[in-house]
């Protein structure tokens, strides 16, 4: 009805929509990193405010070209994870999450105060340099190592890790410089996702790196699954296209989007974690082990 | 200096009632109930609709939100929780279906009442004000800070004094060995959640009229302050939550008093933080948390 026009907004939503499927991709990879030797980190809105923030700056205060910037982005929450996860990994379970989720507040209120920055307002008119090319291929680099580690000598620690820790730990292996390590990558993941997505979408502000943020990407990496390496993408990219296809029905319903997607959000979560322990992508599986299990019922005498 | 002690305690005795919630539970699951904040959220929003629309007055009102936070409760467990006991996870599985049952909730609020903050009618608690030497008190301060010590004496009494505080205590020592002496376990854990959500729910609806403010996401900022308060207090002592709590609230007036507030909040995480790393049993927790 709205002719060109209207195909013209399909397009901007959708390719927005598309930016996002990759970005919130790259951030639930962050949390299976450190997720795949067992720990629960949520210091990830953190790290991705430290990302966010260092590469805006440079781009706006700096001529420095845009590989750089990301590449700064990406480093600095590295950095800083390190003398945070030398006293923080020493805890577990709850312990360290708890941990974590304070690193994260005391990031986000000190850019809330910090006054160079804008404090609450935050930076904005950040030049767009990321497109889709750079954020898919930041996420398949990030895939990459994941997968390039998974059946390694290091995979095979962090399994050992994630099952037993105190029996890996008897084995020899090195449980918490393994820990340290998936922490930095995860940090650097994190802040790799921050700084294209500044200039994804112009500006950076802390209100996007609350708890809700880190709880947004946990959810992602816990209903796409975390056994597989590539489970948290799937379940990135379901929760980020499943609120736009619900926004249409929930349109005619009457209900408001905001809430409808938090919703969804936790419905679908719950439901995971109480049914499909392992995530969305073994659900192919399951569903072969019920065809078959079915069959051989109907072929039993 | 006496306002601000006051002012502390007041705060700080809602910490306090907000966070033996989450240390019970603690105690007896070893699982954070991070679906706490929104039986926190709703208890305030079902006291405000008792008055707005069924015209009760306050000291109903208030007794029926906590019951309804109990049930709740019972709710939160039934879900989240018990379907998970027993796997190999548990732990950190039942953080993430807290969480998730968390959102639920507070989707469903955003969708009935709206993003906006509400508040309770004027007039629905006394407004007068007393002077303790050089401190200006409200009536409403000293009527929450009396009912939050009341609730916290019952608590103790319940779980030192009660067969069910001692069913409690078994449970937390060690669900097996319960089990084997005859006690119902379950039963145990349901109520060990109804008493924890019952307090999340009185610390609610006290906190709506404290700051006058029911809103939707309420319990976002409560909730990682109980957090700082149950790690500061050592996780699963409720005299370290109780002692905790005032501290924080304290700490938290006298930042502000001090430093301005805008560092308010960073204050409670910079504790949170510093305990965990040097002394991550807390002030009175007696086990040794890292093997947890």
């Amino acid at each position: 009805m709205s002719g060109v026009g209207g195909l013209g907004d399909f397009w901007l939503t959708y390719q927005s929509t598309v930016a996002f499927v990759g970005l919130n991709g790259l951030l639930a990879l962050s949390v299976y990193t450190t997720l795949s030797c067992g720990q629960l980190s949520l210091a990830q809105a953190g790290f991705m405010a430290l990302g966010a923030y260092t590469s805006a700056l440079l781009t706006l205060h700096t001529s420095a070209p845009f590989p750089a910037v990301l590449l700064a982005g990406t480093l600095a929450p590295a950095l800083v994870a390190v003398p945070l996860g030398l006293p923080v990994l020493r805890l577990h379970g709850v312990f360290l999450a708890i941990a974590t989720i304070g690193f994260g507040e005391v990031v986000r209120i000190f850019f809330v105060n910090l006054e160079a920055t804008n404090g609450a307002l935050g930076l904005v008119a950040i030049p767009q340099r990321a497109g889709l090319a750079g954020i898919y291929g930041a996420l398949a680099a990030a895939l990459f190592v994941l997968w390039r580690i998974r059946g390694s000598r290091a995979g095979y620690a962090l399994e050992a890790i994630r099952e037993d820790e105190p029996a890996a730990r008897t084995m020899g292996i090195d449980a918490s410089a393994y820990k340290l390590s998936m922490l930095v990558l995860g940090a650097a993941f994190a802040g790799l996702a921050g700084a294209l997505d500044a200039h994804f979408s112009f500006m950076v502000a802390p209100a996007s790196y609350s708890f809700g943020r880190v709880v947004d990407m946990l959810v992602y990496a816990v209903v796409g699954g975390s056994a597989a390496f590539y489970g948290p993408v799937v379940g990135a990219a379901f929760l980020t296209l499943l609120p736009e296809v619900l926004r249409e029905i929930g349109g005619r319903l009457g209900l408001e989007p905001g809430p409808l997607r938090l919703f969804v959000n936790g419905l679908v979560l719950l439901l995971v974690v109480l049914f499909l322990p392992n995530g969305l992508v073994s659900l192919p599986r399951r569903v072969r082990r019920y065809v078959a299990g079915r069959r051989a019922e109907a072929h039993a005498p | 200096m006496g306002q601000q002690i006051v002012n502390g305690v007041f705060l700080g005795s809602i910490y306090a009632l907000f966070a033996l919630g989450y240390t019970l539970v603690f105690g007896v699951l070893d699982i954070l109930n991070l679906a706490h904040q929104a039986v926190f959220m709703l208890c305030a929003y079902f006291a405000l609709l008792l008055v707005l629309h069924l015209h009760l007055p306050m000291f109903l009102a208030f007794p029926a939100a906590v019951l309804a936070g109990g049930l709740l409760g019972l709710g939160v467990e039934r879900v989240a929780f018990r379907p998970l006991r027993g796997r190999a996870d548990s732990n950190v599985s039942g953080l993430i279906s807290s969480i998730a049952l968390a959102t639920v909730l507070e989707a469903l609020a955003l969708q009935i009442f709206g993003p906006d903050v509400e508040r309770f009618p004027f007039g629905i608690v006394p407004d007068r004000t007393l002077h303790l030497g050089d401190a200006v008190v409200s009536e409403l301060q000293v009527v929450i800070i009396a009912i939050a010590l009341a609730m916290l004496l019952a608590l103790t009494w319940v779980v030192r004094w009660t067969a069910l505080g001692r069913r409690i205590r078994a449970v937390a020592e060690s669900p097996a060995a319960a089990r084997v002496l005859g006690v119902d376990v379950d039963r145990v854990i349901a109520a060990s959640f109804f008493v924890s959500s019952a307090l999340g729910g009185a610390a609610g609806v006290l906190f709506g009229l404290a700051f006058n403010n029911v809103s939707p996401d309420m319990g976002r900022t409560v909730e990682l302050k109980g957090l700082a308060v149950i790690i500061l207090g050592g996780m699963g002592s409720m005299p370290g939550a109780a002692i905790a709590g005032f501290a924080l609230g304290l700490v938290e007036v006298f930042t502000v008093a001090k430093l301005g507030s805008s560092y308010r909040d960073a204050v409670a995480f910079g504790i949170l933080f510093l305990v965990l790393v040097l002394r991550p049993r807390g002030l009175l927790g007696s086990r040794a948390l890292r093997e947890a």
